[in-house]
């Protein structure tokens, strides 16, 4: 059984979980270093990323988890939403200005509250390009809430979903960025893709105590 | 999306530069407290604009405003300055004793109270993204939020197990004065289908942390943290409380040595015209 953390420090951790319960994965809340013992990957949750980055910080998840992370080729994190943003190297001016938190682990540029503030809240197609097979892609309906986009990519970081002429989702190996919320609709494909990469991933970051 | 945090009421842009830096998940920009609302009497109405959009360039996190009950003039203002969402609040004088706003007209989501089920269903019908237990705000005393919360849990729990009864259902329809679908999915799901947050009375991380327990998705703070004597550390405590509330280890660190929470009142000293939760069923 997949012992998958879900930051659970603020935001929708109920909805990612439940999802994580669905394709019979073992979500574990993860709130101090104490619980993120043990997970063998990470989901962070949206929510509103100043507070998630501040309260990652004083809890001291913040450099764990970069440490684990680091590269794409350690830990697997999936980020939606707030959970992109703190995936990200950078976030543009804004982060200046408030002294934003990131993990800047994927090399990607995001823009916060880009499409407007929360009336600007909506639901769309998005099609994702999946790793490996070329042809394979996921159509997905999902809600953007406040949602960020991905300004540029770089490095090795790949755009695997657009909307509008704008990069909604990207990857960086095991490192999963969606500027939506998977996790509030019915669809489990894209955490089922999430969780395949947790499967492949050989040498796990941390040993696996079973409880 | 603001589930498992804590939104702070603030007057200026210094409290919510303090509310943000504690960790808060929005911010609800008001001219006044809900204790020096009271207080003052009068007529109390939707916050200047001025005053709203100061606090809303000052943070990054969202900024929500009230308006009165009824008040959809009100409410376009609050939506013309791009608050994040609005509270249709009864901390405010009602303009309308009929009818709540239409908030399906709306494309900023709003927040409202309820002290029961049927008037959070009458509320989410209306097209409310998010209900809150009205408690009884600026007294600091939480004996209405929990009233509120048990309340709402108790008739919930009513619902699921007669989910199959369509019968009973169509009833509690009729009762709640809402559609039979409504009351159906409610049912079905076990809980309401937006979140339900803790409000109104709200004072020490230990009431935070309460409100968490008896099963709310977040809370909401008033004049708890600015009317306390050090505003601070209050915020960041009851940040720690909320995240926290099920480990009274922490509650007792992070209570410890607080100093005084804001004065409080007790409700039954209240007389009826003065309980701002009648407001608005």
């Amino acid at each position: 059984m997949l012992r998958i953390g879900v930051l659970g420090l603020q935001g929708d951790v109920e909805e990612h979980m439940e999802m994580l319960r669905r394709l019979s994965a073992t979500p574990v809340w993860v709130k101090d270093l104490q619980s993120f013992k043990g997970v063998q990957a990470l989901v962070i949750p949206g929510g509103e990323s100043t507070t998630i980055g501040k309260l990652m910080e004083e809890t001291g998840l913040l450099e764990e988890v970069r440490k684990k992370a680091r590269g794409g080729k350690g830990m697997p994190v999936f980020g939606t939403c707030a959970g992109a943003i703190l995936l990200a190297k950078s976030a543009g001016k804004q982060q200046k200005q408030t002294g934003q938190k990131l993990l800047e682990l994927v090399d990607m540029q995001v823009d916060r509250n880009a499409f407007g503030r929360q009336r600007e809240s909506f639901e769309a197609e998005v099609e994702i390009q999946l790793e490996g097979n070329k042809k394979k892609k996921l159509k997905m309906n999902v809600p953007f809430i406040r949602a960020p986009v991905i300004e540029k990519v770089s490095g090795n970081c790949r755009a695997i979903a657009t909307f509008e002429n704008r990069i909604v989702a990207a990857q960086e190996g095991n490192l999963l960025a969606a500027c939506f919320h998977p996790e509030l609709t019915e669809d489990t494909r894209l955490h089922e893709y999430f969780l395949e990469k947790v499967r492949r991933q050989r040498t796990p970051a941390t040993a696996t105590p079973l409880l | 999306m603001q589930k498992h945090g804590v939104i702070m009421d603030v007057v200026n842009e210094k409290q919510a530069k303090i509310a943000e830096k504690a960790g808060a998940v929005a911010v609800m920009a008001l001219h006044a407290v809900p204790a020096d609302i009271r207080k003052a009497g009068g007529v109390a109405r939707m916050a200047d604009p001025l005053v709203i959009e100061r606090i809303m360039k000052a943070v990054t996190i969202p900024v929500m405003a009230k308006c009165r009950i009824g008040h959809f003039a009100e409410a376009q203002v609050l939506q013309e300055l791009g608050v994040d969402m609005v509270d249709e609040s009864e901390v405010l004088t009602p303009a309308d004793e009929e009818h709540h706003i239409d908030k399906k007209k709306f494309t900023v989501p709003f927040v409202c109270g309820a002290r029961n089920l049927g008037e959070a269903l009458r509320r989410i019908e209306e097209g409310a993204a998010m209900i809150r237990t009205k408690g009884e705000p600026g007294t600091g005393n939480v004996v209405e939020a929990v009233r509120h919360m048990r309340k709402v849990n108790w008739e919930m729990k009513e619902l699921a197990k007669n989910k199959g009864n369509s019968k009973f259902l169509e009833l509690k329809a009729s009762e709640f004065r809402v559609p039979v679908g409504l009351v159906k999915k409610t049912a079905e799901l076990g809980r309401l289908p937006v979140v339900n947050f803790a409000a109104g009375g709200i004072a020490t991380p230990a009431d935070a942390a309460l409100m968490m327990q008896l099963g709310a998705d977040g809370v909401f703070v008033g004049s708890g943290i600015f009317k306390s004597a050090n505003p601070e550390k209050f915020a960041k405590a009851i940040v720690e409380a909320t995240r926290h509330f099920d480990e009274p280890k922490v509650l007792a660190d992070v209570s410890r040595g607080l100093g005084e929470p804001m004065k409080g009142i007790g409700t039954s000293t209240l007389a009826m015209e003065e309980r701002m939760q009648e407001r608005g069923v």
